[in-house]
């Protein structure tokens, strides 16, 4: 790679609209004579929709329409199953999808039900109080366990169970290696739900122009040009009648990709009909229940060990909740199914899930989308493991690594793309070594015994684990790795404007991830322009048209590479022309300063803007063969997913009779391949650490038997500040991707997989001699929980078991 | 909801008159009646703080507060920061540090500290990061707004006064 903005920490180039308030974004358009949406939504979770009486509201001034589903006629359908299951043996399926608005039954607190119209959202929302809404309650599925009892009460009548699938891969011979076993280790892990928490909540505004017959759609989707083809589909409009643009959109973190929500289908339908733009902005307590969540898996786990630490085979067991719909196929449990295998070496592997419908919110990916669970579920067995056999935390994942030789690695069974799960390429001891060296000192883990000899002690001068006064202090380290970037493709075009500045469109939308400035120093790196020269438009169907959508890390690696090969054919065409122009060969060119030139002859150099025009001539003719202009659309598609790994560290500090917890210090190493620049992929790694504390320690979604979310506000759902997330140290290792020209692999989400993990070793280690015994299997955890987990651990050592009775 | 009140504010040194219903919200005011959407909503309920503004100098939620409360009253936005002579200092660390990322959170994080760094111009990490508590941010992690504010406060002299925005509030020390 050259030494240009490749590679390069450069502050982007988008904050400065961001900065001055001056970006747009959905619920800053603005048109004339837009009307308000607001929606009437199901106070249960599970219940028969008697009737609506929406009299009251229709007769509110200022309001113009008042919707059910019966007004829909043939409009309304069931949504798009987005993910069909992949080709699995033996698998069963059950697609459900979400409705636009509910008919005959209610299935998740929320669930839209009637979406009122008027003149300001003010009043739209003071008719959709008018709006009566008979519901008669059934008993509400909320646990996912019970929810495939055979007596639950059913989610789907015209299915037999909740059950929506049921999965089995397996590699090698699990039974076998369990026999073979020294160790085995059987444990229940749970992992409950979460919410995405994008500060900003969804919206749409829908613009029909009756006159030119054209939509305009604002939304705040990952996804515009898939939204664009789905809503040209359903309407009854070409592709082309429909624009759909992403402005600048508040963080998307997965809900954002979801297709289609019910507000999507319905708002450019209301503008069609009523002739007038509409508007509809999420609220906050909305959000809590109309965008989808992630989340709630019961494992049931088994490791098989040697005596030296080293796997046999693992067996896992596990329950998925999907809420009441699963548009998105089985996405989310297939990334936990084979997420769980880690950086390690697992020769037997048995993994089944059943996926359970519930009356709770719709469960798509969100960061992580699923791996955070079964990194959970190795890390947490191997600590188990490490403790049993008096092994050091970082040893026991050391002696289990796979080998830099080892690549490709296959691992026998799917990933979520339908491709085989085979690892391109990592290192990973050196990442390992490195998040020892950072966090200050060695590990011990869970280490009850003496120590062994792959253990050292605290090196000289570096802090031990006592703490001054009451409070513990603990340490741990765990690794994962991380599919990403997966296909099918995305595209991209660069033009070299007669102004000499370089124009770059791609489908993809950003959400806050760097886009345009990482994709402007593609392009600047191949053109010798200066990356602020670059002028990106991202997430706008009308300037590009292929291209599906902003998830699974993939930006950085698919349509970075769409845009790399779209530099580098404008490049050659560059070359091409300079060389006729100035009559030397290509390879006596240079691209430097926004021109092109003879090397060593600055005199005979041409700007690039220049250039543009002439090979776009007015007059004369364009040389057959040839295109006019500077101008080249790639595509990429990689054959599968990039295997990103990381080791994350951390000192944490806990007060027994509290049970509050204090992060002091916080180390990631990790490898995303090549790197378009640090500085983004610093605030990438950043943003999921602290997503990753908010899941494990702070934010969980505390739900009643009835399914009724007792903590949907920001008062009471707990995210992270800026006094519980801690500076974290970050270091790479790079091991290039050998699946596409950059090398890169994707870091969207890599900071929040490992963190409750994380957590849980360290605290467990903090509480070694407080809570002997202490083993924490599940997320999030509160103050209050652990302070619960603390105290059964303690009571058991106080009253061993079969002393129960005795005095 | 036929009764409206009158209002006259003056925000980034411009003078408004308006009439509002009783309930419309600062926030909506200045969003949808000003065209001054660069004040985000991010909750309603007063939590993420992406809302926020100098009001009278002072950083107040503008979904908290009624846009009838604010007659008289001199407001600051994010979109009256950056003056003549380009960003802001604030601003331009911000940049600098990659201290923002979808920037949805980040006009309100702004006008905090804003406030802040006027009251205490050189803080150390502890309470900056105190300052940061009231405003949520869900893609940075906060480090990088910490170095940010660091930034700003090692360029200040010793005897600064803090990033000023107080001069556009026309309200003079
Ligand atoms: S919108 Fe005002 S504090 Fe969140
Ligand atoms: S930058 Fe996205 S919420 Fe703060």
């Amino acid at each position: 790679m050259s030494s240009g903005p490749f590679g390069a920490r450069i502050p982007r180039s988008e904050d400065a609209a961001l900065l001055t308030g001056r970006a747009s974004f959905v619920d800053d358009v603005q048109r004339p004579g837009m009307l308000h949406a607001a929606f009437v939504r199901s106070e249960l979770a599970h219940a028969r929709l008697r009737g609506i009486d929406v009299s009251a509201a229709r007769a509110m001034s200022g309001v113009l329409a008042v919707l059910t589903a019966e007004d829909l006629g043939d409009y309304w359908q069931p949504g798009p199953l987005l993910v069909p299951p992949a080709p699995i043996a033996g698998l069963t399926f059950h697609a459900r999808t979400q409705v636009p608005l509910a008919r005959g039954k209610v299935r998740h607190v929320g669930e839209p039900i009637a979406v009122v119209v008027a003149e300001n959202r003010y009043r739209a929302e003071d008719a959709a109080e008018q709006v009566v809404v008979d519901l008669d309650p059934l008993d509400a599925v909320v646990d996912v366990a019970a929810a495939l009892a055979p007596d639950a009460p059913l989610v789907h009548e015209d299915l037999r169970s909740n059950l929506a699938a049921h999965a089995v891969q397996t590699k090698g011979d699990y039974e076998a290696a369990r026999h073979a076993a020294d160790l085995l280790i059987s444990r229940e892990f749970l992992y409950d739900r979460g919410v995405a928490a994008a500060m900003e909540n969804r919206g749409i505004v829908a613009d029909w122009d009756e006159r030119s017959g054209h939509l305009e759609v604002w939304d705040t989707t990952q996804a515009p040009i898939p939204i664009r083809n789905g809503l040209a589909a359903l309407l009854g409009l070409s592709e082309s009648q429909v624009r759909v643009i992403a402005p600048f959109i508040g963080g998307g973190f997965g809900p954002k990709i979801m297709m289609f929500y019910p507000e999507e289908v319905l708002l450019p339908w209301i503008s069609m009909r009523l002739r007038r733009p509409v508007k509809w902005i999420e609220d906050r307590y909305e959000n809590f229940f109309a965008t989808t969540q992630e989340r709630g898996q019961v494992h049931e786990a088994e490791i098989a060990l040697r005596s030296d630490g080293r796997i046999l085979g693992v067996r896992d067991v596990f329950i998925h909740d999907t809420g009441a719909y699963n548009p998105y196929g089985l996405t989310v449990p297939i990334n936990t199914q084979c997420t769980l295998l880690g950086p390690y070496g697992v020769p037997n592997y048995y993994s089944e899930f059943r996926v359970a419908f519930t009356n709770r919110p719709i469960v798509t990916p969100i960061r992580g989308a699923g791996r955070q669970h079964g990194v959970f579920v190795m890390e947490r067995l191997l600590d188990l493991g490490a403790r049993e056999l008096g092994l050091d935390a970082a040893e026991i994942r050391r002696r289990n690594f796979l080998p830099p030789d080892a690549f490709p690695h296959d691992h026998e069974i799917l990933y979520q793309d339908f491709a085989p799960l085979v690892y391109d390429s990592g290192d990973y001891e050196p990442a390992l070594d490195r998040a020892i060296e950072l966090i200050g000192y060695e590990p011990r883990g869970s280490s009850a015994g003496p120590p062994t000899p792959g253990r050292q002690s605290p090196a000289e001068g570096r802090p031990d684990r006592s703490f001054p006064g009451s409070r513990l202090r603990g340490v741990g380290v765990v690794s994962y790795i991380e599919g990403t970037g997966i296909g099918p493709y995305e595209g991209a075009r660069v033009r070299v404007e007669a102004s000499g500045t370089v124009g770059l469109v791609t489908g993809v939308g950003t959400q806050g991830q760097g886009h345009f400035t990482s994709f402007a120093q593609l392009v600047a790196d191949q053109l010798g322009v200066e990356v602020g020269d670059v002028r990106v438009v991202t997430g706008d169907t009308r300037e590009f048209h292929w291209g599906t959508g902003t998830f699974a890390s993939r930006g950085a690696v698919v349509a970075g590479n769409a845009c790399h090969a779209a530099a580098v054919a404008v490049r050659e065409k560059i070359l091409q022309r300079a060389s006729e122009l100035f009559e030397v060969a290509e390879e006596d060119l240079e691209l430097a300063k926004g021109r092109v030139g003879v090397r060593g002859a600055p005199e005979r150099s041409i700007g690039l803007g220049e250039l543009a025009l002439r090979s776009n001539p007015l007059r004369g003719a364009v040389k057959p063969g040839t295109e006019p202009g500077l101008e080249a659309t790639s595509y990429f598609g990689p054959a599968r997913g990039a295997t990103a790994s990381g080791v994350h560290a951390m000192v944490v500090q806990v007060d027994p009779e509290t049970a509050m917890v204090e992060i002091e210090r916080y180390v990631v190493v990790h490898d995303c391949g090549t790197v378009i620049n640090p500085l983004i992929v610093e605030g990438q790694i950043q943003g999921g650490v602290a997503h990753g504390i908010g899941n494990a320690f702070f934010e969980e979604l505390s739900c009643d038997a009835d399914g009724q979310l007792r903590n949907a506000s920001f008062m009471d759902y707990l995210l992270p500040t800026a006094m519980e997330v801690p500076p974290i140290i970050t270091a790479h290792i790079e091991t290039p991707s050998p699946l596409n020209p950059l090398g890169t692999k994707g870091v969207g989400e890599a900071g929040a997989i490992p963190v409750a993990a994380l957590f849980a070793q360290a605290l467990e280690d903090a509480l070694r001699e407080y809570a002997p015994g202490l083993e924490i299997r599940e997320i999030p955890l509160s103050p209050l929980r652990l302070f619960e987990l603390i105290e059964d651990a303690r009571a058991r050592v106080a009253r061993p078991p079969g002393a129960e009775g005795t005095p | 909801m036929t009764q409206t009140l009158p209002v006259h504010v003056t925000v980034n040194g411009e003078a408004y008159e308006r009439t509002v219903p009783p309930r419309l919200l600062l926030s909506d005011f200045l969003r949808h009646e000003l065209g001054l959407t660069g004040t985000h909503v991010g909750c309603e309920h007063g939590v993420c703080g992406a809302c926020t503004v100098l009001l009278d100098g002072d950083a107040v939620r503008s979904c908290l507060v009624f846009a009838a409360q604010v007659d008289g009253a001199v407001i600051l936005t994010v979109e009256g920061l950056a003056g003549e002579e380009g960003l802001h200092p604030l601003q331009a660390a911000f940049h600098e540090a990659h201290a923002l990322q979808c920037g949805f959170c980040t006009p309100g994080i702004l006008m905090t500290l804003v406030a802040f760094l006027r009251e205490e111009p050189r803080p150390d990490e502890r309470a900056i990061r105190e300052a940061l508590a009231g405003n949520l941010c869900r893609c940075t992690g906060y480090q990088k707004i910490v170095e940010a504010v660091q930034i700003v406060a090692a360029r200040q002299g010793p005897d600064a006064g803090g990033a000023d925005g107080r001069s556009r509030t026309g309200k003079a020390e």
